[in-house]
């Protein structure tokens, strides 16, 4: 399975995406700049966090009028998966690739450090590997994580079993129901503000986000290899 | 040269922690009649020659970018220079 992992200026979790597909994965992967205009050789696209375009006017707004956002749309439609983490998941929102947006944090700072997450739904192409309602401990580092969407946006996201990942216990940030990390009606576009990438390898404290990424090739086998 | 200024604001049902900081610290100041603060961004768009339509224009500039309408509002003022 080859993925891509796109960077923008002023990107900086892209080496930790790729590191997490390439060592710990075992997987292809190649870096993607923000003016190229055709992603279709690859299999998955992972938009990492960071600042991109030094979250002038509104986290993601730039990055989000780049030429490569017009290819990741393409392969949001054609069924590809589609992971944004932290700025990712703010540039998916303003694509409109995922409802809603992300807030400042409820008390105005930058939080850094490991939270617990729900596996709300394990049922989909980002969390399979995961026991449903299992715990686990994956570090955030965000000052704009605060979920917002409104009550009809909300209700839809509970009908569709939307919402992947919750806060467990402590909220961070203040968002909407504890949302850590949606994904979209058809299931194949993830947004999540605590970093998968960052907790693969024990030794780094937590290897709780492997599981992401392992889940997103199971499926891809599934249905690419017979 | 046409100067627009544009104001984007949170939208009324979304809360506004900057904002209620603020307040909080004017309060402490001794204002005491503050009821409430909301902070948003002021930009000044100068627009030189168009044959576009400046509502149109301005519209459009603050809907694909200039504001996210998920969570902000916008209003703009336009002022001829010269």
């Amino acid at each position: 399975m080859k993925f891509a992992v796109l960077v923008f200026p002023g990107s900086n979790c892209d080496i930790d995406m790729y590191h997490a597909i390439k060592d710990e994965l075992g997987e292809e992967v190649e870096y993607v700049w923000h003016d190229a205009t055709d992603l279709s050789e690859f299999d998955g696209i992972l938009v990492p966090g960071g600042f991109s375009y030094g979250d002038y006017l509104r986290c993601g707004a730039m990055a989000n009028q780049s030429n490569v956002m017009a290819e990741v749309k393409k392969a949001a439609e054609a069924g590809k998966p589609v992971l944004g983490v932290c700025n990712g998941f703010q540039i998916l929102t303003e694509a409109g690739l995922l409802p809603g947006a992300l807030l400042r944090n409820k008390n105005l700072k930058f939080m850094c450090r490991t939270v617990q997450l729900k596996v709300e739904n394990n049922d989909t192409l980002f969390t399979n590997q995961y026991e449903a309602g299992q715990i686990i401990n994956i570090p955030i580092a965000h000052g704009e994580g605060n979920y917002f969407c409104d009550d009809e946006t909300l209700a839809k996201l509970k009908a569709n079993n939307q919402i992947v990942f919750t806060y467990s216990g402590d909220n961070p940030n203040g968002s909407l129901e504890d949302i850590a990390g949606i994904v979209n009606e058809r299931g194949n576009v993830l947004g999540m503000m605590p970093h998968p990438e960052r907790a693969v390898d024990a030794l780094l404290g937590s290897d709780d986000g492997l599981k992401v990424f392992k889940s997103i090739v199971k499926m891809w086998r599934e249905s690419h290899v017979s | 040269m046409t100067k627009v200024k544009i104001y984007v604001t949170l939208r009324e049902s979304v809360l506004d922690p900057q904002g209620s900081a603020v307040q909080g610290s004017l309060a402490k100041m001794g204002y005491n009649e503050v009821e409430d603060v909301r902070i948003g961004k002021y930009l000044e768009v100068v627009i030189g020659d168009t044959d576009r339509d400046l509502d149109v224009l301005v519209k459009e500039m603050c809907e694909k970018l200039l504001a996210n309408t998920v969570i902000e509002d916008y209003r703009y003022e336009v002022e001829e220079a010269n």
